[in-house]
């Protein structure tokens, strides 16, 4: 769906497309972070639908120019509803033989790529373990091949500032972002803004950045080196206002929300580490909120701080991925005794063990569901997309506050690093939870519960004749006294089953989008969102009967999940691990279903569900 | 506020009805005792007091103790006790551990609360073994020590809680014995006068498991022999008849001298618990080992001109808070770059 129009102004053709896939790949070094950032802000300024995948390496600074420290950012922009960033790439800029060879293979015949034909002399290609060059030895020929002396006109450009080398060459990613510019017709400004911002204090800076992207964008003119300019008009999202939102962004929002809504102070307690550290990052911006945060010793002091905040008053979170969660089990398990408020978040990533930091996976929803000793049930909630991080923080925080509860909210490394446009909510549209604390010293009993929702009193330090003791040995129902009774324990344990399973009242009965009834349902949960709902839209318009479920609430799940699985013929769960929602539906609903797994870092593509899609139908 | 007069807080007021399960002759029940003759004297609200523990004997202290109390995880009461201190500073906050608890698996807790100089109060009860697991080694038991786990002698070296806590910049470190009651309500006074971080290291009997723990420190005849009592600006002199003291060398170490034949009380070391600076507290810490030297009880070290950390954290809220402005919700919701669909 194109159509090709001749532009009056220059001799080269616009063409106006739907869609497009565009990728930066470089160095760690080189900046590709930032430059498609500012690509996709720019995109999504200007009105497109967005989804974004950046693909960063463990190492902060892999020897330069080898395959390991190739970074990369991709972006899918359209016209249209976008759900994910892309299985193919129409645009690849790649900085250096190596990013050339990792990413080439997902290029489209007849894609553009564009190169840095200054990285490419005999040792670069070395470093790459290239024997030949692929700028000539055909390899490419399928592709529209620009080979750029970036590294030589960024310097030609900036020459004149009286820069050193090193500094002129950290400019030619913005050289490479001018050019990607004039190639989509969009306009600079909103990067031009963001350098006066980010350099403000370093003026030659920001005459260097602005010179290079600048230089990119009037090289493309003056060349014509690329025939053809694309352009790709705004989509049709719902009216409001929109921005541009990470998943760890959307958590950090959603607390802050959420803590407003509840009217508590703020306590993140939390340990640096990969993908989550974001969220620490922003939260520790927003002191005018009354956030108070905690960068702790290690996981263990992040969650019992936060513990320990809660019990004083906070509403108390803390956030941190798998090996963390690893850490902070048994102090989970202090939460789940003591039925203090707390919410925490896994922002998963590649495992066992260290595994792959900066990758995406869904492997820990066992773990958030059982894995703590003995019988210590908990609400989980999982995110969809980047921008449903922020829904999810706040309906978190509004269950553990309301059921005296911890409460844990699964998102991802594709999550937390992806972003989206989001339409920022009216804050009216967000409903209030005031607390209510118990003050009252007549008949206060620590265990005393809330008939509807199980909760015992949060009665806070500070506060006259309500002087009391919890921890972590059983306790007495109702009392709170340390009791070790056979027949109290296991109605305790009861209990707090029991207080979590209520929770399914909180819990909105869940309707397939799709068929509703038919061949084949997909049930999913957390990241998978986007590229599932994408492939059953494909599927659905080749007139295939689906259904298509997507969980939010891992636990309690919707009361209405068995009926819905049973109006299937198949049931296919498709998940970044070995199978882990679907032991749990299997177990749970005795539901023959079955499994797509895959466990490598990366998200699914389309092709991949399709497949399967297409094999469970028995196509 | 209303200023109404209260009655008094007595001892009696910080006792639970909660039955306590220590072994009858622990040391435990007399630190009990300490702290709640202590609690009432210090003109705070009942409900202003938290005790948080870890696990341990020690650690089921905040059950007997007639104030809000949180029995935590082992190892972990300085992180829960620090959340309690940040999310609420004006709250009077002390932490019960012991030596398993607070340098085993808690030492790193322990050391990063000290070093952020939070305003929390640790009694580490020390009885140099694990009782509630009946009677394996700890951080602080002997060298060659036979216990359950070590049944040819432990081989490891202990900590010195106070060169640990001294080490880890802690702003008042102290030491005193259970049984010395009068000393240890003196020096939980001085601890809870302290507004930073507060070590108290009390030397505790188990009578069950290491029974004459500290026998060389507490026995009638050994006390006088064997104690030195650190008093700010007062020589350091020990001994039955009051006749050894502690005298500076040349280079700077410390050496044992009797008094007589020309030494006098000005020779001596006169006791400074206030410098800033930490060394010598540390080299007071270390006495114990060496041989003729007498242990050390009393403050080490009270200084405390150092901010507390939950005060500094939430001084940045307020001061981010004044400058920007009360935070307006839908604004940061809006922030960064925007744009409309109509």
């Amino acid at each position: 769906m194109s159509t090709v129009t001749e532009v009056p102004a220059g001799k080269t053709k616009r063409e106006i497309i739907d869609q497009a896939v565009i990728r930066f790949a470089g160095d760690s070094g080189d900046g590709m972070q930032v430059t498609g950032s500012q690509f996709t802000n720019t995109v999504a300024l200007y009105g497109n639908d967005i989804a974004t995948f950046p693909d960063y390496p463990a190492e902060i600074r892999a020897p330069a120019g080898t395959v390991p420290g190739v970074s990369g950012f991709q972006l899918n922009f359209s016209s249209g509803e976008v759900h994910t960033p892309g299985d193919s790439v129409d645009v690849l800029i790649a900085m250096n033989p190596a990013a050339l060879k990792v990413n080439i293979g997902d290029l489209k015949a007849n894609g553009i790529v564009i190169v840095n034909a200054d990285s490419f002399k005999e040792a670069d290609l070395r470093k790459a373990h290239l024997t030949t060059n692929p700028l000539e030895d055909h390899s490419l020929d399928k592709f529209r091949l620009f080979p750029v002396e970036l590294q030589r006109l960024t310097r030609a450009a900036l020459q004149h500032l009286g820069l050193d080398a090193k500094a002129m060459d950290r400019c030619k990613n913005f050289f490479a972002l001018g050019m990607c510019y004039w190639l989509y017709n969009r306009s600079m400004e909103p990067t031009v803004r963001w350098i006066d911002d980010k350099f403000k204090k370093k003026p030659l800076l920001v005459e260097a950045n602005k010179l290079a992207l600048k230089a990119g964008y009037s090289y493309c003119e003056a060349t014509e080196a690329f025939q053809i300019s694309y352009e790709i008009p705004p989509a049709q999202l719902s009216p409001g206002l929109y921005r541009s939102l990470s998943g760890n962004q959307a958590l950090a929002l959603g607390f802050v929300t959420a803590a407003q809504k509840a009217g508590l102070k703020l306590f993140l307690g939390s340990y640096p580490i990969t993908p989550a550290s974001d969220i620490l990052h922003e939260l520790s911006h927003y002191k005018e909120f009354g956030v108070l945060t905690f960068q702790a010793e290690d996981e263990i002091a992040a969650v019992t701080s936060a513990i320990g905040a809660s019990y004083a008053g906070a509403l108390a979170i803390t956030t941190t991925s798998g090996p963390g969660m690893a850490l902070k089990t048994e102090a989970i398990g202090l939460a789940i005794m003591t039925e203090l408020p707390l919410v925490i978040c896994d922002v998963q990533r590649g495992g066992p063990s260290t595994g792959l930091p900066t990758k995406t996976e869904q492997a820990d929803l066992l773990q958030a569901l059982f894995g703590r000793n003995s019988e210590a049930p908990i609400p989980v909630l999982a995110a969809a997309t980047p921008s449903d991080c922020f829904w999810i923080a706040v309906e978190a925080s509004r269950i553990a506050l309301k059921y005296m509860v911890p409460v844990i909210v699964l998102s991802d490394g594709y999550l937390a690093n992806g972003a989206e446009p989001w339409r920022i909510p009216g804050l009216e549209e967000i409903p209030g939870f005031p607390v209510k604390f118990a003050k009252d010293p007549d008949g206060f009993q620590p265990y005393r519960r809330d008939p509807d929702t199980l909760a015992r009193p949060w009665a806070t330090p500070g506060t006259p004749g309500l002087e009391h003791r919890i921890g972590g040995l059983e306790k007495q129902d109702v009392t709170g006294n340390v009791n070790y009774e056979p027949l109290n324990h296991e109605n305790m344990v009861r209990i707090r089953a029991a207080k979590v399973e209520a929770i399914v009242q909180d819990v909105p009965n869940i309707l397939p989008s799709g068929d509703p009834a038919g061949d084949l349902l997909i049930v999913s949960w957390g990241s998978t969102f986007g590229a599932i709902t994408q492939a059953v839209k494909g599927q659905r318009d080749k007139g295939r009967k689906i259904g298509h479920l997507h969980l939010r609430y891992l636990n309690p799940l919707p009361a209405n999940l068995g009926d819905i699985l049973k109006r299937y013929k198949n049931v296919l769960v498709p998940e970044l691990n070995m199978g882990q929602l679907l032991w749990v539906l299997r177990a749970k609903y005795l539901v023959n279903a079955v499994g797509l797994n895959k466990i490598q870092g990366r998200p699914f593509k389309q092709a991949e569900l399709d497949q399967k899609i297409e094999e469970v139908l028995g196509l | 506020m209303t200023t109404t007069a209260l009655p008094p807080l007595t001892k009696k007021d910080f006792q639970t009805d909660q039955e306590v399960r220590w072994c009858p002759g622990c040391g435990d029940y007399a630190i009990l005792s300490a702290v709640q003759s202590v609690f009432p004297e210090l003109g705070i609200p009942r409900e202003n007091f938290v005790v948080v523990s870890g696990i341990g004997c020690s650690s089921r202290f905040p059950y007997y103790m007639n104030t809000y109390g949180f029995h935590s995880i082992h190892g972990r009461a300085p992180a829960v006790a620090s959340g309690i201190k940040i999310a609420h500073p004006e709250l009077e906050v002390w932490v019960a551990t012991g030596d398993g608890d607070s340098l085993a698996i808690g030492g790193n807790h322990t050391i990063h609360m000290l070093r952020r100089n939070v305003g929390i109060k640790v009694l580490l009860f020390n009885n140099r073994i694990y009782g509630l697991t009946k009677g394996q080694y700890s951080p602080t038991s002997e060298f060659h020590k036979i216990t359950k786990s070590t049944p040819y002698g432990s081989p490891d070296r202990p900590f010195n809680p106070v060169s640990l806590a001294i080490g880890a910049e802690a702003t008042f470190v102290a030491r005193s014995v259970d049984i010395f009651q009068a000393h240890l309500k003196e020096t939980l006074k001085a601890a809870a006068a302290h507004r930073g971080s507060a070590f108290v290291e009390i030397l505790q009997n188990c009578n069950i498991f290491n029974d004459g723990a500290w026998i060389g420190l507490t026995e009638k005849d050994a006390r006088s022999e064997h104690v030195l009592q650190l008093e700010h600006g007062k020589p350091l002199i020990f001994g039955k008849n009051r006749d050894k003291g502690i005298r500076r060398k040349q280079d700077g170490d410390i050496e044992v001298v009797q008094l007589g034949n020309g030494i006098s009380e000005s020779d001596l070391v006169v006791h400074d618990a206030h410098q800033t600076r930490a060394s010598y507290a540390f080299l007071l810490s270390h006495m114990e080992g060496r041989p003729g030297f007498p242990t050390p009880i009393g403050l080490f070290r009270s200084w405390d001109d150092l901010p507390r950390y939950e005060d500094v954290i939430n001084d940045q809220v307020r001061e981010v808070a004044q400058k920007k402005g009360p935070g307006n919700l839908a604004q940061l919701l809006r922030a960064g770059d925007t744009w409309e669909v109509k």
